[in-house]
């Protein structure tokens, strides 16, 4: 079965090929850029609905798999957003490093006699309505505020060799932001200089270096010491 | 309401209080996890919740209001401290299950007077 199957495809049936291509095509097409009005409901119902089940699962293998679904449509949201760098970002460092590394920690530690650790069914109703409160607090707040005002102006700068929002324009802009300049100073007359990031972005990178290195210390295999004799 | 034919143009898909819902909804999760877990691991899952929370803020403020690109680069920074945050927390974790053969949070009290 499988001989002829390869054979038909070394044969080169064009049509089978073409109508699978045509498929993916159009499957791609339809989560493609632009968003549509739905996907931006669907992501964030799913991204909503996945850190729910993060708390609400009681394993710990569960919860990391709960929380890759809910960073990964959180990334799609910063996609609908415009912004595209954070959102590949976003999957690249959160969902394919961050989480990985607390699979790690989680198969690294998820033997022994405690297996499942439960919080009492009493503590989790009083966090439920706790969680309800602070929700409600929250959200009455951000809804009180008339975010019109602070409506974005309309025209944007967007200067020779700076793509369109369709294809992603935050790359350049946000790479020249961290070397401490703005694309809006390019060829303008005022002699100012907008302030960068060059120094966060700096004290960020060493500060990631110095963790990484004391993680490695403080996470390396013990070597058995010799039994220390006492001087005196 | 002039202001709504200047931005008529590029009328949003979502607006902003859909993405302030969904950020809301994500840090009281990440708040509640960090509360009741009671597996060290679990509370980061929290951590990284409530980080994801405010960051997904940052970028719809961006993107809805005059913060313009200085939100997404706060973002950014925020998701590089997280991943430090997460490598220093899981080599405590470690640590800690090294030395007690658990990761339950409500055992790690000898520093209490």
């Amino acid at each position: 079965m499988i001989w002829t199957l390869g054979a038909a495809a070394e044969a080169g049936e064009p049509g089978l090929w073409a109508k699978f291509l045509g498929l993916l095509a159009s499957v791609v097409d339809a989560v493609a850029w632009p968003f549509h009005e739905g996907t931006v409901y669907v992501f964030g119902a799913m991204a909503v609905a996945c850190a729910i089940a993060v708390v609400v699962s009681q394993n710990v293998v569960r919860m990391a798999f709960w929380l890759i679904l809910s960073l990964a449509a959180t990334g799609a949201l910063f996609f609908s957003l415009n912004a595209d760098f954070v959102g590949a970002a976003q999957l690249l460092i959160y969902v394919g490093g961050t989480l990985v590394l607390l699979i790690f920690g989680v198969m690294l530690t998820a033997s022994g006699p405690f297996l499942q650790i439960k919080a009492k069914p009493g503590e989790m109703v009083l966090a439920g309505v706790v969680g309800m409160a602070l929700l409600g607090v929250i959200l009455s707040s951000a809804i009180s505020v008339d975010w019109d005002k602070h409506a974005p102006s309309p025209e944007k700068a967007v200067g020779i060799g700076f793509n369109s929002p369709a294809e992603g324009n935050t790359t350049r802009e946000l790479g020249m932001k961290f070397l401490g300049a703005n694309p809006k100073d390019i060829g303008s007359q005022k002699a100012t200089l907008s302030p960068g990031y060059l120094l966060p972005f700096e004290i960020v990178s060493v500060h990631l270096l110095v963790v990484l290195i004391g993680a490695a210390y403080l996470a390396r295999a013990k070597r058995q010491k010799a039994p220390v004799v006492d001087p005196t | 309401m002039s202001t709504t034919d200047q931005v008529a143009a590029n009328v949003p898909a979502a607006e902003l209080n859909t993405y302030l819902f969904i950020a809301a909804v994500l840090f009281v999760c990440g708040i509640v996890c960090m509360a009741t877990k009671r597996n060290a691991i679990g509370v980061l899952m929290g951590v990284e919740l409530v980080l994801n929370g405010a960051n997904l803020n940052f970028v719809a403020f961006a993107r809805f209001t005059r913060l313009g690109l200085d939100g997404q680069v706060v973002s950014l920074f925020v998701i590089v401290l997280a991943a430090a945050e997460a490598a220093i927390a899981l080599a405590i974790a470690l640590n800690f299950y090294n030395n007690h053969l658990t990761i339950d949070v409500d055992r790690a009290d000898e520093l209490k007077g």
